[in-house]
């Protein structure tokens, strides 16, 4: 085995405000020429070990260990300096290198991206001047940024969400770390910009440097890594090689993870199994038409039930939405992907009526929405409901899951009197127990309140459900019980469903069609 | 921000700033219309005066109050565009002879209590920077007191203090550095005090933010982090509050001229509202209110140089005056 | 996480934003000693001003010549004036004209704020582009003014009197409550929640009675309380320059008014009136503060 680069054992973190351990007793080592990713879900404690083998521990933690090694500036294995010891200046950047995971706000608004990417350099004394322009150009360029000259002259707040993440890749690794921890590196980037920073990685790793690749992913870290930890509750479950864990998991959460992953999974196939006692047969849910038995397939001879023609949106100079056509017909299942800028917000208002196009046709069950009246329109927009990314930004401020589903039930023109037992139906059939209802939906979890979101667009037994990302936010097991839902409600009821989301593994499992919008054109996926 | 965005900005807020200029001079005419009783008596000295009735006449046609509102209004725009002010009734020169006369030593004082304010607040945010909780507990107690102080009274106190029981400066300014120090120190306290308490908001913000993080993970030292990064975090909302200073620091200027017996444009306002001198007043406030929309627009410029993030977040959180 | 018996979504763990998020949910956050010690001094202040007989030892406009430029001592532990009334009974009976003036001022400019900042903020689409402009221009206008240098242009046109300082005072707060309520307003009607009740149908009456309202007038406890502090100096300032009550009354500013000729030979006669200023001033910013904590903590 090659040299140890960074080495803790029986790793303790606590929090002040918590009994239970946020990381109890884990032992991670990274050796040169390797990368080792750690996969977990958020609160596994995976980001806490990365930041401890870095001494970057918030200041509340109170971390214990029997041992914690770290190379020094010298390249050699040494006891770790202390947590807030100048010493550390010496390795971190230098001869170790952090991706952080908050993309969005781990470059200073204030400063230039040059000087923040080059920053490694000025405090280690690597290059100045024009020589370090140039490396930080070239940085750059290996992250994957288009036109580095033109971004080093701007301030992090003008760069998009994968620009930063790039720009990030690229002030870690710039002056060239043997230890190079990578937490949640690829998050706010497409596929490709993903492969093109996980390959740097990886060359950096066959060039001698030992990786640490902190992930919720556990499909990429298969693909990248050499070994991997599964962690899980503050402790690691699982440690293997790539091809052991794929092919013979040992721990049922690891089984989980891999199934639940959307990637490669047909169409209609259930993801996870059901839970015992909570989602059993469709109950009979009062009063709402739904179509029982298989779903009606897409038909030629029923009008669709959205259907956008030549669709044009501008803001001032800039051309949104240039020609868009698309059509959902009943019980289908259309999938949107697109990045970030794309025009997929644009397009979801326009479907919703909330934004009125400058010219083109939005067709609601074959009506031209603009030429109905407005009692049609009204109408019209009963037909359609909307699921959005951030549910809780949704719900009116403080409001509980119940008092949610019963204001939606009362916009619908439920008597008074039903609205109590129908907002229960509506829990029951989403797969939420009835005493959570009455909490407020800031203590929900992020899985239960995305499926009180779903309950809600129910409520008024749409014909099509819009969806805007809604599994983005989820850990891998939540997202994949929540796509298992709605595949559920989409059999029993046969709603139709238009699926937008930039992740094309999630929309190639859940989608008829795939469409693909850039720059404002829908294209075939 | 790109060049061409900035310029973009500058343009659209100098558009904005005659914009509000003119509804400055609009609100002002509207609060003339409200004076009770008769303008050409108050031209003559208000009620008391016992003015006769041709006398009354002349000063109406002297002072256009015999037109309808709507011509004197544009009269009022149009004299305004051409930096006519009228005429004070009490000094019968014009009004913006009357401002030129006062502006110089106002200015000294703003801006020399402008300057220590900054440095007070300065001061205060670094020594309390990054020490214990207990240490920052104290500067933030010290930053309230400051900004509540009236300076009007803190005015009284510095005279008892530094000139009647010390004598160290004196207790009426007639000029010179020595009659500076204590007028400018009551005005800049308060300021301070206001000044210090969104700087450091700034910086506990920015020590906080994950940029800090990231920053120590490329071998930044704790000195490095402070000067680099979370400095200047908390001088950007400091500088979006300076038109705001300037304008309390001209609001403070008025009681400070008085109790210090000092000449400027704040004693000539207190005088001119006292004698119900009713152009210089008006003068004096669109003067002043010009000032504030000129540095505004100026420091707002400026800002988009080193800050291009949006500007609506900061300017709300400014205290009014 | 262990498995709650009951609930169906066990097993999707709560993200560890949403636990404290639920935390803060479900605990009342604790109002600190030195906010208790802002409200008792805000209470006692308010007694005072409801029933000065109550803790005022002497009556406020009893003449004593011969006590005249008194030092405190027990028996006038504020000392006397320039006619021999007690500073004390004089400050507490002063707390009802100020305080009152700062109230009224600060509900007058508060009102006239939400309605300029609903206006401004509400205002959306091509038909109320005038509304919105006239409303935007002229909270911008009236921040343009220095705040006291507007007031005296208002006394100046109306006169100095009780009146006069309430509505200047008023005029010069409104801009302040108005920013942020334009600001909350527009806020609230980009929100995902107003969306969500726009989708489901509802109509402009109840989305800005359930919704828009409510949030745009969340911060308003909070500045209205900051605004008293404000608005206490900024009549005191007039008082000062003998633009407020005439003479004889008590009210805090006209007290250091009266006071500024003795600052040698009796400086309690400008101490203690200005220091009720400056312990207004801090009481209702400490307490503004707790309510802005207590706000977010819920």
């Amino acid at each position: 085995m090659n040299r140890i680069l960074a080495r803790v054992e029986n790793l303790t973190v606590r929090f002040p405000t918590s009994s239970a351990p946020a990381v109890d007793g884990v032992s991670v080592t990274v050796h040169a020429g390797e990368c080792v990713a750690l996969v977990g879900e958020s609160g596994s404690g995976k980001t806490l070990t990365a930041r401890a083998l870095l001494g970057l521990l918030p200041a509340s933690a109170v971390a214990e260990f029997d041992r914690l090694d770290v190379v020094d500036e010298r390249g050699e294995l040494e006891p770790a300096p202390a947590a807030r010891s100048r010493d550390w200046t010496r390795i971190r950047g230098a001869r170790a290198g952090l991706v952080p995971q908050d993309a969005l706000g781990a470059l200073d608004p204030l400063r230039r991206v040059e000087h923040e990417v080059g920053d490694a350099l000025r405090l280690h004394r690597v290059a100045s001047g024009r020589a370090r322009r140039q490396l930080v150009a070239a940085a750059l360029t290996a992250a994957g940024v288009p036109e580095p000259e033109r971004r080093m002259r701007q301030r992090a707040d003008e760069l998009s969400g994968g620009l930063k993440q790039r720009a990030l890749v690229a002030s870690a690794l710039i002056a060239g770390p043997e230890l190079i921890v990578a937490d949640e590196p690829t998050t706010a980037l497409d596929a490709g910009h993903r492969g093109r920073v996980l390959a740097e990685l990886r060359r950096r790793v066959d060039g001698g440097a030992g990786a640490l690749l902190i992930t919720h992913d556990l499909a990429s870290a298969l693909g990248t890594a050499d070994r991997v930890l599964v962690m899980r509750h503050g402790r690691i479950i699982e440690a293997g090689r790539p091809d052991r864990v794929l092919r013979d998991p040992e721990h049922p959460f690891t089984r989980e993870l891999l199934t639940a992953s959307p990637a490669g999974r047909p169409r209609g196939a259930r993801l996870l199994p059901a839970e015992p006692g909570t989602r059993g047969e469709a109950p009979a849910h009062q009063g709402s038409p739904a179509t029982e038995g298989p779903v009606e397939r897409a038909s030629t001879t029923v009008a669709p039930r959205l259907a956008l023609e030549s669709v044009a949106v501008s803001f001032g100079a800039h051309r949104v939405l240039d020609g868009v056509d698309l059509a959902v017909a009943p019980g289908e299942t259309v999938g949107l992907v697109g990045e970030s800028g794309s025009g997929k917000t644009t397009l979801l208002r326009v479907a919703l009526g909330l934004h009125r196009p400058d010219a083109g046709t939005v067709r609601v069950d074959g009506v031209d929405r603009s030429a109905a009246s407005t009692r049609e329109r009204r109408e019209l927009r009963r037909r359609i409901a909307f699921v959005p990314q951030d549910p809780l930004d949704s719900f009116p401020r403080g409001a509980t899951g119940g008092e949610v589903l019963r204001d939606a039930l009362r916009a619908a023109g439920a008597p008074r009197a039903a609205r109590g037992t129908r907002a229960q139906a509506l829990a029951h059939e989403v797969g939420l127990a009835a005493q959570l209802l009455e909490r407020p939906a800031t203590s929900l979890s992020g899985g239960q309140r995305q499926r009180i979101a779903i309950a809600r667009a129910l409520a008024r037994d749409p014909e099509l459900l819009l969806l805007d990302e809604p599994v983005s936010a989820l850990d891998v097991t939540v997202q994949a019980r929540v796509l298992d839902l709605l595949d559920e409600l989409q059999r029993r009821r046969g709603t139709a469903y238009l699926l937008v989301s930039h992740d094309l593994e999630v929309i190639r499992h859940m989608s008829d069609r795939v469409l693909r919008l850039e720059a404002g054109v829908v294209s075939a996926g | 921000m790109t060049g061409r965005a900035w310029t973009h900005r500058a343009a659209r807020r100098f558009g904005g700033a005659l914009a509000v200029l003119f509804t400055v001079a609009t609100l002002a005419f509207i609060a003339l219309q409200f004076i009770p009783g008769d303008p050409a008596e108050a031209a003559l000295g208000g009620p008391g005066s016992q003015a006769s009735a041709a006398a009354l006449e002349a000063a109406r046609v002297e002072f256009g109050l015999d037109r309808p509102v709507l011509v004197q209004y544009f009269d009022f725009l149009w004299r305004l565009v051409r930096g006519d002010l009228g005429v004070s009734y009490a000094q019968r020169i014009p009004v913006t002879q009357v401002i030129a006369n006062a502006v110089g030593p106002t200015f000294v004082l703003a801006g020399t209590a402008l300057l220590m304010a900054w440095l007070l607040a300065l001061i205060s945010v670094v020594v309390a920077s990054g020490r214990s909780r207990g240490a920052r507990a104290v500067a933030s107690a010290i930053d309230l007191t400051a900004a509540a102080m009236p300076n009007f009274w803190l005015a009284s106190l510095l005279v008892l203090l530094f000139a009647s029981v010390l004598g160290w400066f004196p207790a009426v300014s007639t000029g010179g550095f020595d009659g500076l120090v204590l007028p400018a120190l009551a005005l800049a306290i308060p300021t301070a005090g206001f000044i210090a308490q969104v700087c450091r908001a700034g910086v506990d913000g920015a020590r906080q933010a994950p940029f800090i993080e990231s920053a120590r993970s490329r071998g930044e030292t704790e000195l490095g982090l402070r000067l680099r990064h979370v400095l200047r975090h908390g001088i950007v909302p400091g500088l979006n509050m300076t038109a705001w200073s300037l304008g309390s620091l001209l609001s403070g200027a008025a009681v400070i001229e008085v109790i210090f017996a000092r000449a400027g444009l704040g004693r000539t306002l207190v005088t001119a509202v006292l004698g119900r001198d009713v152009p210089v007043v008006l003068g004096v406030v669109l003067f002043s209110a010009l000032a504030y929309i000129v540095v505004a627009l100026v420091t707002d410029i400026a800002i988009a140089r080193v800050d291009p993030r949006t500007e609506a977040k900061l300017a709300e959180a400014v205290p009014h005056a | 996480m262990r498995r709650a018996s009951g609930a169906g979504d066990a097993r999707e763990a709560a993200t560890p934003g949403a636990a404290t998020r639920a935390r803060a949910g479900t605990v009342r956050r604790r109002f600190a000693a030195t906010e208790w010690i802002a409200f008792a001094v805000l209470g006692v202040l308010a007694l005072c001003a409801a029933l000065p007989a109550l803790l005022a030892p002497y009556a406020p406009l009893a003449v004593n010549p011969a006590e005249a430029f008194s030092a405190p001592s027990w028996a006038h532990p504020f000392g006397t004036d320039d006619s021999g009334r007690d500073v004390l009974s004089r400050v507490v009976y002063g707390a009802r004209d100020s305080l009152t003036i700062g109230v009224v001022a600060t509900l007058l400019g508060l009102a006239s704020g939400i309605v300029l900042g609903a206006l401004a903020g509400g205002s959306r689409g091509l038909a109320l582009a005038p509304v919105r402009v006239v409303a935007d221009r002229t909270i911008e206008a009236l921040f343009a003014f220095p705040g006291l240098l507007l007031a005296l242009l208002l006394i100046t046109v109306w006169g100095p009197s009780v009146g006069s300082v309430i509505v200047a005072v008023a005029v010069s707060t409104a801009p302040g409550f108005a920013r942020m309520v334009r600001g909350g307003v527009r806020q609230a009607l980009g929100s995902g929640a107003v969306e969500a009740a726009r989708l489901q149908g509802d109509r402009l009456p109840r989305l800005w009675s359930t919704l828009v309202l409510p949030e745009a007038m969340r911060p308003v406890l909070v500045l209205a309380t900051l605004g008293v502090g404000h608005a206490v100096v900024l009549a005191a300032a007039l008082g000062f320059l003998g633009l407020g009550s005439p003479p004889p009354a008590p009210e805090w500013g006209s007290m250091l008014n009266a006071g500024r000729p003795y600052l040698t030979k009796a400086w309690w006669m400008t101490f203690f009136p200005g220091a009720m200023i400056l312990l207004v001033g801090i009481a209702t910013t400490v307490a503004g503060r707790a309510f802005e904590d207590g706000r977010r903590f819920r």
